[in-house]
């Protein structure tokens, strides 16, 4: 066997799904730079590529519907829900929104209901604690508490800041479900894992050293909880 | 425990390098905007934000080159500002790796363009930016006014209502400059970013004036901004990130170190 074809069969892949939102640049750059020589990243709208790929990223920015919809009419919703079956799955920002029931944004949004529970708004007379007021969008540096241990937090510190943006937040049903928890006036669930699916609220891409750490951690997960 | 406060460097970029300038004149070189930004980047900043001020549409394909090259290598969000007047010029950006993108100009003269934009893109990634200006004589209540062009043309519109119109429009951040302070490194006009601060729910930048670090202190403290913006003071190598983190952290302002 020559090298080429050495390289070829050990070559992972991890598909970066193009449903037509959001800024997928970052994300792939950010995958691209942890990434090692073996793993090649592909930003791809093809279901085809996705049900081949190794492990699959699914990146989310902008409105729950439009978010929906578009996974609908690309008509890339069954690769996902594959995808989410048997091999290493993250979802970032909206995408956590988009694996809920349901989300109350855009006057109520069926989701893909791979968790039971929803997603909620902050309010635009959001509180903290002590009664004074939050913005709304939470847009920031806030700690993330991790409530498991999981492979994906490996070398990342508990109560590390990532960035978020964001103006819902999911509230599963399932508690056990919540690997990781943010305070904002209340306490949510920011991250949500079940076997080999992991999700997240914040944008690891865009949260440096920890954010790419995440990355990385997918990188190397056999999808194993 | 919570929501960190930020410290946003701003690159004002002319013809593909960093500048700064006093009120908008007497420009001086700070470097190569991708390496300043990785220079920020490792110190900690939490964000950064690209300012066009070339504003020439035949510089603009350099600029989307240099924000590729810096989104490239910078893992913390970034802003990208200066002549973004079109959808199409939005999505170019966005495309080349920036976050979000900064509106100033073409809102004063369309409004409808936050509109149609945030609804395409989200809210998150339209920050509206304001240059206000003091206009209330002494003695009277304080009033504020949005000026384009640099700080040269008035517009006649009260700056807190401006703001409370972009957030309505879908705005998801404000980019605050008071011109009379700005490049004067005598702090923020704090009146006017509390005022705005206070009268809308999404987050504030207040920028312009910032000459030394209890200016970034009194910016969140009393202008109750959520981040601070700077350009001068880290570009010169007067103050590093880490120091300005540090002593708004003794303040007893939230940061992430």
């Amino acid at each position: 066997m020559s090298n080429k074809s050495m390289s070829e069969m050990k070559k992972s892949t991890v598909a970066v799904i193009d449903y037509g939102m959001g800024n997928l640049h970052s994300v792939a750059k950010a995958l691209e730079h942890v990434a090692d020589e073996n793993t090649s990243v592909i930003v791809t709208s093809d279901p085809a590529v996705i049900d081949a790929a190794d492990r699959v990223l699914l990146p989310g920015v902008g409105a729950i519907r439009d978010c929906i919809g578009e996974m609908h009419n690309t008509g890339l919703v069954p690769s996902i829900r594959k995808a989410m079956l048997e091999k290493p799955f993250l979802a970032i920002c909206v995408g956590i929104q988009s694996l809920m029931s349901h989300s109350e944004e855009n006057a109520g949004v069926d989701c893909l209901n791979h968790f039971q529970g929803n997603a909620l708004f902050f309010g635009e007379n959001h509180k903290d604690h002590d009664g004074s007021k939050l913005k709304v969008p939470h847009m920031g540096w806030n700690q993330v508490k991790h409530t498991i241990n999981h492979p994906l937090w490996t070398n990342i510190p508990d109560n590390a800041r990532f960035y978020f943006v964001h103006s819902f937040y999911v509230v599963p049903e399932n508690k056990s479900e919540v690997a990781g928890t943010c305070d904002y006036g209340l306490e949510f669930c920011v991250a949500l894992a079940r076997d080999n699916v992991f999700a997240v609220q914040f944008h690891p891409e865009k949260s440096h050293k920890d954010g790419l750490q995440l990355y990385k951690n997918f990188l190397h997960w056999d999808g194993k909880p | 425990m919570g929501l960190a406060k930020r410290i946003i460097p701003c690159l004002d970029v002319d013809n593909g390098r960093v500048v700064k300038g006093v009120q908008f004149v007497d420009i001086r070189d700070a470097g190569d905007p991708v390496e300043v930004a990785k220079r920020y980047n490792e110190q900690g900043a939490d964000e950064i934000t690209f300012l066009d001020i070339t504003a020439s549409s035949d510089d603009r394909e350099t600029t989307v080159h240099m924000v590729e090259a810096i989104a490239s290598q910078v893992f913390i969000p970034l802003t990208v500002g200066g002549g973004i007047r079109t959808c199409e010029d939005i999505r170019r950006m966005l495309n080349a790796g920036a976050d979000k993108v900064g509106i100033n100009t073409a809102a004063v003269f369309n409004p409808e363009f936050v509109r149609e934009a945030a609804q395409r893109f989200g809210s998150q990634c339209i920050v509206v930016a304001i240059d206000a200006k003091k206009v209330s004589a002494e003695g009277d209540a304080d009033k504020w006014e949005i000026f384009t062009h640099g700080g040269r043309k008035p517009t006649g519109l009260d700056a807190v209502e401006w703001a409370k119109k972009m957030v309505e429009y879908g705005a998801g951040e404000i980019l605050l400059t008071s011109m009379d302070r700005d490049g004067t490194k005598n702090g923020f006009d704090l009146g006017v970013t509390r005022a705005i601060s206070e009268a809308v729910h999404v987050p504030v930048i207040a920028s312009g004036g910032v000459g030394n670090l209890d200016h970034l202190v009194n910016g969140v403290i009393e202008g109750k901004a959520d981040a601070v913006l700077a350009a001068s003071i880290f570009h010169f190598g007067e103050y590093s990130i880490q120091e300005a983190k540090q002593r708004m952290t003794d303040a007893g302002i939230e940061m992430r170190l």
